[in-house]
């Protein structure tokens, strides 16, 4: 055992030693340690670099609120977490641990030439600082401050680990199992009310643990708390230790994050790093104790001075003291008991300095019996020593007057500024806040949210009080669920009540403008740099925040956000509740991105929605792409083919011959009922009531402000149902504004809407011989220009499958679509497979389907429409059936802007030398007008042209209908593209194609 | 997360099952042809934006699929009260809660 571990004490097990590393040293500690307890019980105490100045420092604290002992811990390939804290990771056998912020070593780190240039760096450093030469900033001042700011440094490869995700409902949850939890978990859990107690520690206990003296109901303190824990089992309370509550959200759901596997050598299989709960909870209890404030004087970041309630706990909990000769320096009774417990477990306490005027005489007494000087009405105004403390200069303070110094000797200074309530959770909740002016600090007050507070995070202190008012908070939430508790209260001997006072920066003898007296640890922030963001005109403490950065570290202002409200206040001369407290936010603790993402990784990030004949596709070559959440067949390059090649090939099959195209991805609505063909006259623009049964008709849906939405062929198969489809990624879309307009609208229309996208598998024929190479497997209808013209359906059976037969064309070839029962899809797609081999059948993929559209000027809503297009700008106005009395969008097409003139219409364009536009690129009139040029337009579509002969293009221009063969100019980096505009058709405008 | 009452399940259920729907009790003019330019940019664009009770719509998307109506605060983020599509506005000051 080594030196600075006390015999008998702690609760860590002395017969399992765990070899673990820091920075590459080996290291002996206890099971039942933490890295930092581990560290401190050999002797270490620095642990890491700052982030601003690099100051060597060490833990502060000996929990969640750490802001000092930031670590990285690895495990193997892939798994490493930068700023873990020391003081909550547990070690196990083989944890490897590493220091941060330091280059070459932590000893002697480089960037600790910040620290000598403090001056530089001082509040609102990067607004100065960085300002000239303005040419510097990209390219030395950015990367200077990317490189040297930041916190560790974040892995790159990918987390081998899984994360889980969970939703529990509950009566009450208890947030925090300290005195005051365990109290209200046991006194709500009766009546069959279901209680969950969660804590962010490895164990149960809270600050019990760190005072074993306490005798509840004459029962040691930890004997009580080890048959309290079975009782609360017994009464069914589920108990969630390494769970923290990260946040709290709308109508009392908490999210908490289990940590199942960080604390073990041996990764068990199968089980998930961390767990996100989603708790509902209808009552919470939130019980998260208080966090001690350090005091703010000169060189109070030396490693070596930390809390003294931490000192406590690491003597108490985990046995190790953090000096042998520390001294006190406190100005709250709490940390004189700190002292006795170390002096009992045989440190050399050096003194106690108080900063008060006077100290209760019990204390006095027990310090006397030890033996203890005292420095009462003293302040501290320096620390000595760089990596560890040496000493405490102290000066005595008579009427406000700060005496002569002098140095008492010291290997640890232990400090305790009093305790601010933990509100973090009750303000997530929006709960207002209370200054309570004789505890110098918030307390929570009303809160929207089924809530209540109990026990140190209200104020309160000692364990008897906070015991009896988890207890009341326990049974007032039961009873208000319909339970009876019948707990009585208990009473705690030995108990340590305490009060204190609270302060600015500590009166100092020495230049303040020179004191390094840190507010936030984390973020270099000292109090000379609060007074100086007041000075140079920051109001508000929402400002004074921005400005300095007090509170913005990891540690969310858990140790900060008092002192800099204190210190900000009385540079204002203001009331701390006139400046107001900055917002907690969510989550408590740093939450690993992981427990965030859950499952939702891989390929369950998102949907991956495929067709029947997906896998065809795949067997056979498809290059894929996404399209809305589906996964689309791009196109099928045959060995040595690059895409354009592929397409190429692709397109002139399907003109030459028959390319087959699954078109199942269309979005599928069937509009059913006596006022189906109503509904749809009011839907879309076009007029419907005359489209006969088995025709199609190209349908056009505006928004009611006039601009295209969407569009589809829509087959009427009787008088009262339509087949809609409607554009692969608008489907969803397109349904609910249906859903919208009839079941508030027009609620008196007999219609009903299904989705029947994924109930149809769809194949498109295209080509010359699409009707020779279909015909012989249909039956029930003649595919003849007679029988079946285009834009006809039917409903018949193709290749022994029941189907709805469409002929329409998105390519101007003869086509076809079939639509079968999705699950025969791939069968129907193999049938004419083998019937097409005899036609040189060609499988065709979605940029072959583009190419073939954009030579026949067919759009694409979504590409070359843009939420701003009008059916008339884009050459759509014969599918508007203006006598109709109204439809959506009518009106909307009337307005002013809509109808004037010089909007931007969609055109054909053609190079003049035979280049292929950028889809965006933007177009302009004059290209010799001076920079910034007027913009008129932009390329919606573009792609190499066979049937064409050279590359064609869509765009928007501005007046484009009326500028048909003019020339525009498309700018690019290199050089200014002349095209001139065309017609949108390209191919076949007489539709000659179109007829078997 | 929101839990909202759909008024048609007659169940609370976590927002995720629902959608928002815009502003509610915007109704469609019988004959827009018949609407003055400005009255149909009323129509379309002029919308509400109170701090405090919020009339609105939500549809239940992942349940019955109905759009219903719903007065939210936007201060304390609370709904006071659902109900169906085509039913009156209720009077606020029978909501009580957080309604002023």
């Amino acid at each position: 055992m080594s030196g600075n571990r006390v015999a008998g004490k702690g609760r860590v097990d002395v017969g399992k030693s765990v070899r673990f590393t820091f920075d590459g040293k080996p290291f002996v500690g206890l099971k039942g340690d933490t890295v930092s307890s581990a560290l401190l019980a050999n002797g270490v105490h620095l642990m890491g670099r700052s982030f601003k100045y690099h100051r060597p420092r060490g833990p502060v604290a000996a929990g969640s609120e750490e802001p000092n002992a930031l670590i990285g811990t690895r495990r193997g390939p892939g798994r490493f977490e930068p700023n873990t804290r020391a003081t909550v990771q547990e070690i196990w056998q083989g944890l490897e641990t590493t220091s941060q912020n330091k280059y070459p070593s932590l000893k002697w780190d480089i960037g600790a030439v910040n620290d000598a240039a403090y001056m530089l760096f001082s509040a609102g450093f990067y607004y100065k600082t960085f300002m000239w030469p303005k040419s510097f900033w990209h390219r030395v001042y950015e990367p200077f401050i990317r490189a040297a700011a930041g916190l560790g440094v974040s892995p790159t490869e990918e987390d081998p680990d899984t994360y889980a995700s969970r939703f529990l409902h509950c009566d009450v949850l208890v947030v925090g199992a300290g005195p005051a939890g365990l109290a209200a978990a046991r006194a709500a859990a009766v009546d069959g009310l279901k209680v969950v107690l969660v804590d962010e520690n490895a164990e149960v206990g809270g600050s019990l643990l760190s005072e074993p003296q306490a005798l509840v109901d004459g029962q040691r303190a930890w004997d009580w708390l080890a048959a309290e824990v079975e009782a609360l089992k017994a009464a069914g309370v589920r108990i969630m230790t390494r769970t923290t509550a990260i946040g709290y959200y709308h109508q009392n759901m908490i999210g908490m994050v289990e940590r199942l596997t960080d604390h073990l050598s041996d990764l068990p299989a199968d089980t998930p790093r961390e767990r996100m709960w989603r708790v509902r909870a209808k009552r919470v209890v939130l019980a998260q104790g208080a966090l001690e404030k350090p005091l703010v004087f000169h060189g109070n970041d030396c490693p070596g001075v930390m809390l003294a309630g931490s000192a406590q706990t690491y003597l108490n909990r985990y046995g190790v003291l953090v000096g042998q000769r520390p001294v006190i320096l406190t100005s709250h009774d709490s940390a004189w008991f700190a002292a006795f417990d170390l002096a009992d477990a045989g440190a050399q306490v050096q003194a106690i300095v108080d900063t008060r005027e006077s100290v209760r005489d019990d204390l006095l007494a027990e310090a006397g019996k030890r033996g203890i000087r005292l420095k009462i009405g003293h302040t501290a105004t320096a620390t000595k020593g760089r990596l560890r403390v040496t000493s405490l200069r102290v000066n005595p303070v008579t009427d406000g007057k700060v005496g002569a110094g002098y140095v008492i000797g010291c290997d640890a200074v232990l400090m305790s500024g009093g305790w601010t309530p933990s509100l973090h959770l009750f303000s997530h909740t929006r709960g207002s806040l209370a200054w309570d002016e004789d505890l110098t600090t918030f307390l929570p007050k009303d809160t929207p949210e089924n809530c209540v507070i109990a026990g140190a995070s209200r104020g309160l202190w000692g364990v008897e009080a906070v015991l009896n008012d988890g207890a009341d908070k326990g049974r007032a939430v039961a009873a208000d669920l319909g339970g009876t508790g019948g707990e009585t209260a208990c009473s705690v001997a030995s108990d340590r009540t305490g009060t204190g006072v609270s302060h600015t920066e500590l009166p100092t003898d020495l230049n303040p403008g020179k004191a390094k007296a840190f507010v936030d640890y984390q973020n270099d922030v000292t109090a000379k740099d609060l007074r100086l963001a007041v000075r140079e005109g920051m109001r508000s403490i929402e400002h004074v925040k921005r400005y300095t950065t007090n509170g913005m570290a990891t540690d969310q202002g858990k140790m900060s956000n008092i002192n800099g409200l204190n210190i900000a206040a009385d540079a204002l001369g203001k009331k701390q509740p006139q400046v107001g407290l900055t917002t907690f936010r969510p989550p408590y603790t740093p939450t690993s991105f992981g427990a965030f993402a859950g499952y939702h990784r891989g390929a369950h990030f998102e949907v991956t929605r495929k067709t029947r004949i997906d896998g065809w596709a795949e067997e056979n070559g498809a290059v894929f792409e996404p399209v809305g959440q589906w996964r689309r067949a791009w196109h099928f390059p045959k060995p040595g083919e690059d895409m354009d090649t592929a397409v190429r090939r692709e397109c002139v099959a399907t003109r030459q011959s028959v390319g087959i195209f699954d078109a199942s991805t269309l979005g599928k609505i069937e509009v059913v009922g006596p006022d189906a063909v109503e509904f749809m006259n009011r839907m879309y623009t076009n007029p419907w009531t005359k489209l006969a049964p088995g025709r199609c008709r190209y349908g056009l849906l505006c928004g009611d402000d006039g601009f295209i939405r969407d569009d589809g062929v829509i087959g009427r198969l009787t008088t009262d149902r339509f087949h809609v489809t409607t554009t692969t990624g608008g489907a969803a879309r397109v349904l609910n504004m249906m859903e919208d307009y009839l079941q508030t609208e027009w609620p008196d229309l007999n219609v009903w809407l299904t989705s029947t996208t994924e109930q149809w598998a769809t194949i498109a024929l295209n080509g010359p011989k699409a009707a020779a190479l279909l015909a012989p497997l249909v039956e029930g209808v003649d595919l003849t220009d007679e029988a079946f013209p285009h834009m006809s359906c039917v409903e018949c059976t193709v290749a022994g499958m029941p189907a709805r037969l469409f002929r329409v064309s998105f390519t101007g070839e003869i086509g076809f679509e079939v639509n079968v029962p999705a699950p025969r899809g791939r069968t129907l797609w193999e049938v004419l497979w083998e019937a097409g081999r005899q036609y040189d059948i060609c499988a065709y993929g979605t940029e072959t389907m583009h190419v073939l559209r954009a030579e026949k000027g067919y759009i694409i809503v979504g590409q070359d429409t843009d939420g701003t297009v009008t059916p008339k700008d884009a050459g759509l106005d014969w599918a508007v059936g203006k006598s109709k009395p109204d439809f959506v969008g009518k009106r909307g097409m009337a307005r002013p802007d809509l109808t004037s003139e010089g909007r931007k219409q969609l055109v054909g364009l053609l190079t003049e030398d035979h280049s292929r536009l950028e889809e965006g690129a933007q177009i302009v009139f004059d290209p010799t007008q001076a920079l910034p040029m007027t913009m008129v337009g932009h390329v919606t579509s573009s792609y190499h042209s066979d049937a064409v002969g050279r590359p064609i293009a869509l765009a928007l221009v501005e007046g484009g209908h009326g500028r048909m063969g003019e020339t525009v100019h498309i700018p690019m980096p290199d050089r200014t593209i002349a095209a001139k505009i065309t017609p949108m058709v390209f191919v076949d405008p007489d539709n000659a194609r179109l007829k078997i | 997360m929101l839990l909202i009452t759909c008024p048609y399940c007659e169940e609370t259920l976590p927002e995720a099952e629902f959608a928002y729907a815009g502003q509610a009790h915007v109704i469609r003019p019988e004959n827009p042809s018949g609407q003055s330019d400005e009255q149909w940019e009323e129509f379309l664009f002029i919308r509400e934006n109170p701090k405090g009770p919020h009339f609105e719509r939500w549809r239940h998307l992942h349940g019955c699929g109905r759009f219903f109506n719903a007065v939210r605060d936007t201060v304390s983020d609370k709904f006071l009260t659902t109900y169906r599509a085509g039913a009156p506005r209720p009077d606020l000051a029978s909501l009580g809660g957080d309604a002023k």
